[in-house]
């Protein structure tokens, strides 16, 4: 009898544990199994980046529409190329959709804002989107508005 | 001059000697070829007493711990104006460093000091003398049950108190300071990786549940057998282990988000 209880304790610590791991899995860090459709490629080219970092969101009218998984120089044009999978369920960007990199919050995380165009034609694996807008930086708007006060 | 020196290089190797034993206890208890039919029993019995007893304090401590967090973290957030971002900072302290962290200490305290003087009190009154004597390795018959179900229950008791720790954290912040309960969860979710932050917190407990399961296990084993000798082992075992864990913790999270 006194193992009886020993066992169900156990049994029910196990449990908990488990069930705990769970709740940090699905809830805590939205761990999300299904969603690994996998996507296509699109590719586009700043001037400059700013902030932004591998895995950061692209996003259309704020919804999370792909991410961006790879960023490097093109040496030829020598400008950041900016490597992103749009998933495939999203088949409505069209070739002259433009892409900028945007801050969410005053402080937040930077982001890719994708606005569609209105071509008929749509983006697929591999194209580029050609009108792109960089990100803020900071030190500049300030010396541009420095610039502009001493001209004045 | 030569006696100061003398004294240091004795020290030196009684230290070198004790760490030597303490492998060996820890090779020899669970290399040992492993009989799960006699040893399942007794795991079940150790996990019931260091782990399932642990619970109380663990959960207790743990929601008070997410609800400080929360109410310091909003405090500091809401000057900034970014208070939405206290389920991400509770989280992420939490699921990163505090769960393992202090769940350890408080197994060190609860379980790791119960241990020592358990097996202290054993080798006092010669009971693994007498077990050895009827032909039953103490090693494997005592030691090694009590091994396995530290580092089984330490990751468990882990997982455990990042959970309550967070709704401590989601109760105070949500309910009580009245931040908006889908941005408090979505901003969580977006910044706490699977992988990056909750397995290497996991990888944490695993860790500190052995070194802790280990210096009870060896501080008892050890201990000088008289009454004194055992409750020095067990402040030894609450002070190394503790030390340990907060060292080897500083090391582990330098490897795992320090970019080495």
């Amino acid at each position: 009898m006194r193992m009886r209880t020993v066992e169900i304790g156990v049994g029910a610590f196990m449990l908990a544990g488990i069930l705990a791991l769970v709740v940090l899995a699905l809830n805590v860090s939205g761990l999300n199994l299904s969603e690994q459709a996998g996507g296509y490629k699109v590719y586009a080219r700043f001037d400059n980046i700013g902030g932004l970092t591998p895995r950061a969101k692209v996003a259309m009218s704020g919804v999370q529409i792909g991410q961006v998984t790879a960023i490097r120089i093109d040496k030829d044009m020598l400008m950041a190329e900016v490597e992103m999978e749009i998933f495939n369920d999203v088949d409505y960007l069209t070739v002259d959709s433009s892409a900028s990199i945007l801050t969410a919050g005053l402080l937040g995380e930077q982001y890719i804002g994708v606005v569609p165009g209105a071509e008929e034609d749509l983006l697929g694996d591999g194209d580029f989107i050609q009108d792109t807008q960089s990100a803020l930086v900071l030190e500049e708007l300030i010396g541009k508005f420095l610039f502009n006060k001493v001209s004045e | 001059m030569l006696d100061i020196l003398q004294r240091l290089g004795h020290k030196a190797l009684s230290r070198l000697a004790a760490i030597g034993r303490a492998g060996q206890i820890l090779l020899q208890s669970l290399v040992a070829a492993p009989q799960p039919l006699t040893m399942l029993p007794l795991i079940l019995k150790q996990i019931y007493f260091v782990g399932v007893l642990s619970l109380v304090i663990i959960i207790v401590s743990g929601g008070f711990i997410g609800m400080v967090l929360g109410l310091q973290g909003y405090t500091i957030l809401v000057d900034y104006g970014s208070e939405q971002a206290v389920g991400q900072m509770v989280a992420l302290s939490l699921v990163r460093e505090l769960a393992p962290v202090v769940a350890a200490l408080l197994f060190a305290g609860r379980a790791g000091s119960a241990l020592t003087a358990e097996i202290g009190l054993m080798k006092a009154t010669e009971q693994l003398a007498s077990l050895e004597m009827i032909g039953v390795d103490p090693l494997r018959r005592i030691v090694a049950p009590r091994l396995w179900a530290g580092f089984i229950c330490m990751p468990i008791l882990a997982i455990i108190f990042a959970v309550v720790g967070i709704w401590g954290g989601a109760l105070v912040a949500v309910d009580w300071l009245g931040i908006y309960e889908g941005s408090f969860w979505a901003n969580m979710q977006q910044s706490v990786d699977f992988y990056d932050d909750v397995l290497n917190g996991i990888i944490k407990a695993v860790c500190f549940g052995v070194v802790v399961t280990w210096i009870a296990v060896f501080e008892g084993y050890d201990c000088i057998p008289t009454s004194e000798g055992i409750s020095q082992a067990t402040t030894r075992t609450v002070v190394y282990s503790s030390l340990a864990v907060l060292g080897l913790d500083f090391i582990l999270t330098a490897l795992m988000f320090g970019e080495l």
